[in-house]
């Protein structure tokens, strides 16, 4: 466990921060307003650490009211799980969701969960809060039997009252007796992170008798949101707050040189220019003046060599590249028996193969919001607000940033626009714990449209080798699978050290905590079960080592939808070859039931019919457009994903329209199936996005794309006229995550459905029309 | 800098501002109306969008001396918890979005449509809103609230 400053200890050393500051108009999120009874209440308690995860009352308290406030180190990142936590709270509490409240995210006041990541907040995450509010049922129960005059199992609850089912009109609340109630518990401890979990004397229902979950209760944020009364990140203000902006270099490893805020002293609210080696912000008393003044300064800047290899060379020089790490696996189930390893001597004797290459561009996160922090860093503490989706790291890569204890740092978690991964907020924390430190006051960093579609971090481009051997009766008896990635790990998923954030880069710190991160079969793909198998991962080395605009992380899905793209390609490319229907093949080698499941489905009400591809209409047809239709599956971490997509795609103009969607879907037992409805949906859109449009482009100095012109995405005319989700509910199985997996073959869907228009392969990701229309002449 | 009366959703304000400020900030910073939302500053995406003259604006792009004077309508003045606005109610109603973020563009953006166009085509509808960006890819909830916006307006 990692060591958790007592709420005590930390009002003695910083008591300040946590009551030092309001906001502009009082109302930053119910969230925030949500953490006064806790705040309240904890300091006084003479025992055990009250933020201590092994306390119940750590997790979750009721108020005299009757209200439930739970502490999470989860938090909403746009698709609902707040909406989530709150139903599972109510069906083992028995109270409305509307009495449900959390505190989420913020390092004073919520257990170290790991932070969003990995589509594990609700299979994971929701996990201790079940437990907590079981117990704490029990708890309550407890504390009111003898008034009630039964035993605590006697006991029933509805809406927050305790009744007695005997006396009916004997009844109490929980908000009366959750003064007497031992909200102390301590509670089993297992795990850290994303697996941290605790187990105290209640036992969570059966999901059988689940009434609240399983519903379409409506999410908790949507209609504040769009009454215009929630608060997100980028409306924290604090008094004294100064506004800031950044300006990266120029080209990668361009040193600066000169400055001269000559010109920027003109401006009206100009406070000053702040430099540390290559890192530079400005800093003014309004938005505007800050915007102006960082237009306004003047900076020279070395003009190094060319760093970076042409865009157009991009995957020969990741072929050419020497690995910097190297990784043969095994494939996953059932395919490690049975000679496994023979892949070259089944190639070598097979009667004919089936070879091709895959290529997925650097892509951007690109968040909507382009990353907003503010930061008070004074008298050796620091607090910081911030969206990112992993604040309790956060805390611990800002500690060690500014080389203060981390007892010293509080991350005040604020919603900011879907996150997707590590885009940037975290630098943009960063930003303004520099900022903040170098003026002594509260700083406000704004990124603008560039700083994050340019310099956020990226997820890395992907190539993947494939060759499979096929025998005398067409029947795949070998696949070997290659490939040539950069890291998702150049930066850490989980923001926990202070060499990785791009301010440490530009003041000349360097990355020590890179990791290798490997793409390999059956890992981000489906492990079909093929005879033979050989994964073999290769990591190449960045492109250019110092702070650089292309460094990677973690992009929605990390290396998913390029590894699936590759592979759901290629087994279409088998079945071609082999002349069979591409379910009919997937179904053969693919053995989790629950795969072939959702393929069926997926083909049920696509209404598809069983028959190789291409469609055989492309040398006949006399219009321009096309039409097919392809599928592709998607498995991730337990949750499976049939996708098939129809599209239309001009021959003349290599326009591709996506027509129609099918989308099957299991993940376990389905807590709220209208939210995930809604986040399969925009998976499927956001994913569709990345693979028609969504490729960084840069030259040998730098990133060229800067903005929504530079680096299109989907917009509305993309989307198709018909999205049609099947549910597949497993209630007897645990919930599993949905986050992530729909983004997953969502790419090979579409170039499998070009196939079958065209008898044209794409293998190069985006589908943009020029490359359609080039691959058609 | 100089003075300038804005009048937004009804209300006047006289604030001081450098006259090139973008409307933006002089909405957020100056007078904490968050809801038109930073997104790119270009443009180019629409989450800063008010209505001024019944048009949908980017409040990124007009300078606060062009919006003077002249009525300001915002996300915050379009209804009110107790009595959403119709067009408010349907996106509640369809869950239209993810992180919502940039949905003070879409729904400023269907207030201007329907106001013009109170039953507008699918063609319409998509053409009304190209110039306007989700990241999360909420359009397909977003096409089903406009729509249901359509039918409820008379």
């Amino acid at each position: 466990m990692a060591h958790h400053v007592t709420r005590r200890e930390f009002v003695k050393r910083g008591g300040g921060l946590l009551v030092g500051f309001s906001l502009i108009d009082g109302s930053v999120a119910p969230r925030l307003l949500a953490s006064t009874p806790r705040d309240s209440q904890a300091a006084e308690d003479p025992s055990a650490p009250p933020d201590s995860p092994s306390r119940l009352d750590a997790w979750l308290r009721v108020d005299p009211d009757g209200l439930v406030h739970v502490f999470t180190g989860k938090v909403e990142i746009g698709m609902g799980v707040e909406t989530a936590f709150a139903q599972i709270i109510a069906e083992e509490l028995d109270v409305p969701v509307s009495h449900v409240r959390f505190v989420m995210g913020d390092t004073a006041q919520t257990p170290d969960q790991g932070g969003v990541g990995g589509s594990t907040s609700v299979s994971n995450g929701a996990k201790p809060l079940r437990n907590v509010a079981a117990s704490a049922r029990a708890m309550l129960l407890q504390a009111a039997a003898p008034q009630l005059g039964a035993d605590p199992a006697q006991l029933e609850v509805r809406d927050g009252i305790i009744i007695n089912p005997a006396h009916p009109a004997t009844r109490v609340s929980y908000g009366a007796v959750a003064g007497r109630a031992d909200l102390h518990e301590i509670l089993q401890v297992t795990g850290a992170g994303f697996s941290l979990n605790v187990e105290g004397a209640g036992t969570p229902k059966d999901p059988s008798t689940y009434r609240v979950v399983g519903t379409s209760v409506p999410r908790v944020d949507i209609a504040p949101k769009v009454l215009g009364t929630f608060r997100y990140v980028t409306d924290v203000r604090v008094p004294g707050m100064l506004h800031g902006r950044v300006i990266r270099p120029p080209a990668t490893g361009a040193h600066l040189v000169r400055v001269n805020d000559e010109p920027a002293r003109r401006i009206q609210g100009y406070v000053r220019t702040v430099v540390k080696h290559d890192f530079v912000g400005v800093l003014a008393d309004t938005e505007w003046g800050a915007i102006k003044a960082s237009q306004a300064v003047d900076l020279t800047w070395s003009e190094p060599a060319a760093n970076l290899p042409s865009h157009d060379s991009l995957y020969t020089w990741m072929r050419q590249a020497t690995p910097k790490a190297s990784r043969q696996t095994l494939p996953h189930g059932p395919s490690t028996s049975a000679g496994a390893g023979d892949v070259e001597s089944a190639l070598s004797l097979a009667s004919s193969r089936v070879e091709a290459s895959y290529e997925f561009p650097f892509q951007s996160h690109a968040t909507m919001g382009p990353g907003c922090a503010v930061a008070d860093v004074r008298e050796g503490q620091a607090t910081i607000w911030s969206g990112a989706q992993k604040p309790h790291a956060l805390r611990k890569g800002i500690a060690e940033l500014i080389d203060m204890p981390i007892e010293h740092v509080r991350i005040v978690w604020v919603e900011d626009s879907g996150s997707y991964g590590r885009p940037g907020f975290e630098d943009a924390a960063a930003d303004a714990v520099l900022l903040s430190q170098a003026a002594g006051r509260p700083v406000r960093v704004q990124w603008m449209r560039a700083d994050m579609t340019a310099w956020g971090a990226k997820g890395p481009a992907v190539v993947c080798d494939l060759a499979a051997a096929l025998d005398e009766h067409r029947e795949v008896t070998a696949v070997r699978f290659t490939s040539r990635a950069f890291s998702g790990g150049e930066i850490l998923y989980q923001p926990s050290t202070g060499d990785n954030f791009l301010a440490a880069r530009l003041t000349g710190v360097p990355n020590t905590s890179s990791v290798d991160e490997f793409v390999s079969w059956g890992g981000q793909t489906p492990a079909y079960a093929f005879p033979n198998v050989q994964s073999i991962a290769h990591v190449v080395a960045s492109l250019y080592d110092g702070p650089s605009p292309l460094r990677t992380s973690h992009l929605r899905d990390p290396e998913g939808p390029a590894a699936s793209f590759a592979v759901e390609s290629f087994i279409d490319e088998v079945a071609a070859a082999s002349g069979v229907d591409p379910i009919a093949l997937r179904l053969k080698w693919i053995k989790e039931p629950r795969a072939q499941a959702v393929l069926q489905a997926a083909a049920e009400k696509a209404g598809w019919q069983s028959r190789p591809s291409p469609a055989g209409h492309a040398r006949n047809s006399a219009g321009d457009v096309l039409k097919g239709r392809g599928v592709a599956l998607g498995t991730r971490n337990g949750t499976y994903v049939g996708t098939i997509a129809e599209v239309d795609v001009n021959r003349r103009t290599g326009a591709l329209r996506v027509t129609r969607f099918v989308c099957a879907h299991d993940c376990g037992l389905i807590v709220n199936p209208g939210a995930l409805t809604r986040t399969i949906q925009a998976n499927l859109v956001q994913s569709l996005s990345r693979a028609v449009h969504e490729e960084v482009a840069f030259d040998d100095r730098t990133v060229t794309s800067v903005d929504w012109r530079t680096y299109p995405i989907a917009r509305m005319a993309d989307v198709p006229p018909t999205v049609d989700i099947v549910l597949i509910n497993h209630p007897e199985l645990p919930p599993g995550g949905a986050g992530e997996p729909s983004s997953r073959p969502t790419a090979a869907a579409i170039a499998n459905a070009v196939f079958d228009a065209t008898g044209v392969r794409m293998r190069r990701a985006p589908l943009t029309a020029a490359r359609v229309k080039a691959a058609l002449a | 800098m100089s003075r300038f009366s804005l009048t937004v959703n009804g209300q006047s304000h006289t604030v001081d501002a450098d006259p090139d400020c973008p409307l933006l900030y002089v909405l957020r910073d100056t007078l904490a109306l968050n809801n038109p939302r930073f997104g790119c500053g270009l443009g180019q995406c629409g989450a800063c969008t008010v209505i001024v003259d019944h048009h949908a604006v980017r409040s990124c792009r007009i300078p606060v001396s062009s919006a003077a004077g002249r009525p300001i309508g915002t996300l915050d003045g379009l209804g009110t918890p107790e009595h959403p606005h119709p067009i408010q109610q349907a996106f509640i109603d369809e869950q239209a979005f993810q992180c919502g973020y940039c949905l003070n563009g879409w729904v400023m953006t269907a207030k201007a449509l329907l106001d013009g166009n109170p039953h507008p085509s699918e063609e319409e509808i998509r053409r009304a809103f190209q110039g306007l960006i989700c990241r999360c890819g909420s359009h397909v909830g977003i096409l089903a609230a406009v729509r249901r916006a359509s039918g409820h307006q008379a």
